[in-house]
């Protein structure tokens, strides 16, 4: 009864049925005006049969008196389906004709009858005794008075045909009607169920979970299809998500535990300097985890999004400038020499603070891993206007990042093998790429020198594409 | 999680602290007293106490309507107030303090996770801005600065330390009379710490005001700028002044 409710509530089945009764309406005034119109057609038909049997009457009598008169209408009234014909006397008594009886008072008036009147036939029997008929009444020069007539069974059936007609059609359509109730409601039901279970699956927990796609294309598969789509990103940020807090959760009790054991050994050192060192060594250890938590909360806000950071213009060149200056020295104690190479002038839109914290992060990484290698020392800043945008890109020769890898080092924690034993969060390169989202452009990993078997180097491009200008 | 963190630094900062303490700008900064704005009561009481082992002395409030209250009845040097308060956010006790014509040096605390906090923070009429979580450490180098900077304009021309000699107008350094050169960013770090003197500068500090970035540097960038600075000014004399204050940052300073 419920479902019955439901059924009647949605939306299809109130449509179609206010379609129903429309179309309804609209039939019954088309055949209302279809019979009436046959209808005036018949009755004109007969009153022009009517009439010129008058005629050719009145001609007889006319040309041959009463008795070509008598003649005339005995010989037409014997014709298979004949008009009405009779003769009466002035009171309206039947005299001669082929109809038993008429409607007392039909011989009062001459000329057409006002409204058909009720007459009885010969071979009638039963039931079927009364017809209904209209007529043109005149009277001879003698007094006598004439009946021609026709019997409106004719138009009265085909009235009857019609409405029986219209009955059948409207029951037709009632019937339809409620066919496709049941048909669209209860399949656009079934469907909306579906998917309320398939929803329901994915609040409690599920994001695997899709929603049904019936695949005709309808505007149910396009919303599926479009809320798939949403589940699909969100599943994947979920994931993203999880991965990184299962990485956070991984990465951070590691040091939290050398944390721990740091403190309990320093509780058991009596020698006051030592113990003193070894409380350093725990700040240390804590501010690099203090580093981490605030390199991961960067990265979330930086992918927060534009929203959250204030874009301006800003001269990229000074930046780049400012930042070679500031680590020009870094390398030089690392045994390396940074150059720049920096074409005057180039402003885009962006944030000067996040640009300037993923240079640091870019050079940090070059100085890191190329110190102490065996390829050139050089580490070259270069920043330039090329068709694809502005490109700053930073070449180093350290021992590089093989090309499978260059996905996944952009991920956050994720360190390769060899890098471990430096100090760094992981975090660095994440970072980076989140800067560049933000920007419209992206981070590109290539070979500086793919010839170098050992020391293939790693260039890292930012590329601010044309677009994240503006 | 900011939450967390900032009680989760702190006890470490707490050793800082303990270290700090056999420094010089624990006994400078004894008349200090400030008004902490802070909701986490756990938060709160911790920074009192810490305050209170520099000799700094520390008022509590522990939302925004009574920290306004407290802010305009007494005369404090530093206001620290949390962004995020009940019953008034921060911002809009800063504003309101700044209406009434107090203006006491403020430092926003903050745990909004937005790229320009800072900025509005400082718009809004804050001092400095610190991000949580922070360690004590850099909370403590931030307000004795600000302390320090309320009532003095800094119209100095020449600052002094030992005989450590910075001319602004002139750009010259001299030390016992001899000319130091330096490139215009070390005159810079150098005019920086000597501003401060007798106080201890974090390197987030550092990077923030010789070199304009507001995010923590987390390499040795700016100890390798400060060293190359300590070589030029020291190498030839041997009462050093500036000097490295482990586990917090460095500090210009005449023992002699």
């Amino acid at each position: 009864m419920s479902r019955f409710r439901v059924l009647f509530k949605s939306t299809a089945v109130r449509l179609s049925a206010l379609y129903i009764l429309l179309f309804a309406l609209c039939a019954a005034t088309l055949v209302f005006y279809v019979t009436s119109m046959s209808e005036r057609l018949l009755t004109g038909q007969i009153r022009d049969a009517v009439s010129q049997e008058v005629s050719q009457v009145k001609h007889a009598y006319e040309a041959g008196g009463l008795n070509l008169l008598l003649r005339t209408m005995e010989r037409r009234a014997r014709q298979p389906g004949a008009n009405l014909y009779v003769i009466a006397s002035p009171t309206g008594q039947i005299l001669a004709g082929n109809v038993a009886s008429v409607q007392p008072g039909t011989f009062d008036d001459q000329g057409w009858t006002e409204i058909p009147f009720i007459y009885e036939r010969y071979a009638d029997t039963g039931a079927e005794r009364q017809h209904l008929a209209i007529a043109n009444i005149f009277t001879l020069d003698n007094g006598l008075r004439i009946l021609i007539g026709r019997d409106l069974g004719e138009p009265e059936r085909f009235r009857l045909l019609v409405r029986q007609a219209l009955m059948l059609a409207l029951a037709i359509m009632g019937v339809g009607a409620l066919v496709i109730w049941f048909g669209i409601g209860r399949n656009a039901l079934r469907r909306i169920d579906r998917m309320t279970d398939a929803s329901r699956k994915i609040m409690a927990g599920d994001l695997s979970q899709r929603l049904p796609v019936g695949g005709s294309g309808d505007e149910f598969d396009r919303m599926s299809d479009s809320l798939n789509t949403m589940l699909e990103r969100i599943e994947k940020l979920n994931e993203g998500l999880r991965q990184v807090s299962d990485n956070i959760a991984h990465d951070l009790k590691t040091p939290l535990t050398r944390l721990r054991n740091k403190a309990v050994d320093a509780l058991d050192i009596d020698n006051e300097e030592r113990r003193r060192s070894a409380l350093e060594g725990i700040i240390a250890e804590s501010d690099q985890l203090i580093r981490t938590f605030n390199a991961l909360l960067m990265i979330s806000r930086v992918e927060a999004g534009a929203a959250a950071a204030e874009m301006t213009t800003i001269n990229l060149s000074a930046i780049v400038a400012d930042t070679a200056e500031l680590y020009e020295p870094v390398a030089e104690d690392a045994g390396l020499v940074l150059t720049a190479e920096i074409e005057p002038g180039v402003e885009i839109q962006g944030n000067r603070e996040l640009i300037g914290q993923a240079l640091f992060n870019l050079i940090d990484n070059a100085i890191k891993y190329a110190a102490g290698g065996s390829g050139k020392p050089d580490v070259i800043l270069k920043l330039s206007r090329t068709p694809e945008g502005v490109t700053l890109c930073l070449a180093d020769h350290g021992a590089g990042v093989p090309a499978d890898k260059r996905e996944e080092v952009v991920k956050r924690f994720f360190r390769l093998d060899e890098s471990r034993s430096k100090p760094g969060t992981g975090l660095g390169l994440s970072l980076v790429e989140a800067v560049m989202e933000l920007h419209g452009g992206r981070l590109q990993l290539s070979d500086t020198d793919p010839e170098s078997s050992e020391a293939r180097g790693l260039t890292a491009t930012m590329i601010f594409s044309p677009a994240g200008k503006a | 999680m900011g939450e967390n963190m900032t009680t989760g630094s702190q006890p470490k900062s707490d050793s800082t602290d303990s270290g700090c303490a056999a420094t010089p700008p624990a006994a400078n900064v004894t008349h200090m007293k400030i008004l902490i704005i802070e909701d986490d009561l756990e938060a709160a009481a911790y920074l009192t106490k810490a305050f209170r082992e520099v000799g700094i002395v520390a008022d509590h409030a522990s939302d925004g309507e009574s920290g306004l209250f407290m802010g305009s009845e007494n005369t404090y040097d530093v206001m620290v107030i949390d962004r995020m308060l009940p019953r008034r956010d921060g911002l809009s006790v800063i504003a309101e303090l700044r209406r009434k014509a107090i203006h006491t040096p403020v430092l926003i605390l903050s745990a909004l996770g937005q790229v320009d906090d800072r900025v509005t923070g400082l718009r809004a009429g804050g001092d400095d801005y610190l991000p949580k979580p922070y360690a004590f450490s850099e909370l403590l180098a931030r307000v004795e600065v600000l302390g320090r900077r309320k009532g003095t304009p800094d119209q100095d021309v020449l600052y002094r330390v030992g005989d450590l000699e910075l001319d602004r107008l002139s750009h010259e350094v001299r030390r016992a009379g001899k000319e130091i050169v330096l490139q215009p960013r070390e005159f810079r770090l150098l005019e920086y710490l000597m501003k401060n003197a007798g106080q201890v500068v974090t390197r987030t500090m550092l990077l923030e005001n010789v070199w304009d970035y507001h995010f923590d540097p987390q390499t040795n960038v700016i100890d390798v700028h400060v060293s190359r600075l300590r070589g030029k000014i020291e190498r030839d004399f041997n009462n050093p002044l500036l000097k490295t204050i482990r586990g917090a940052g460095y500090m210009i300073k005449d023992d002699g």
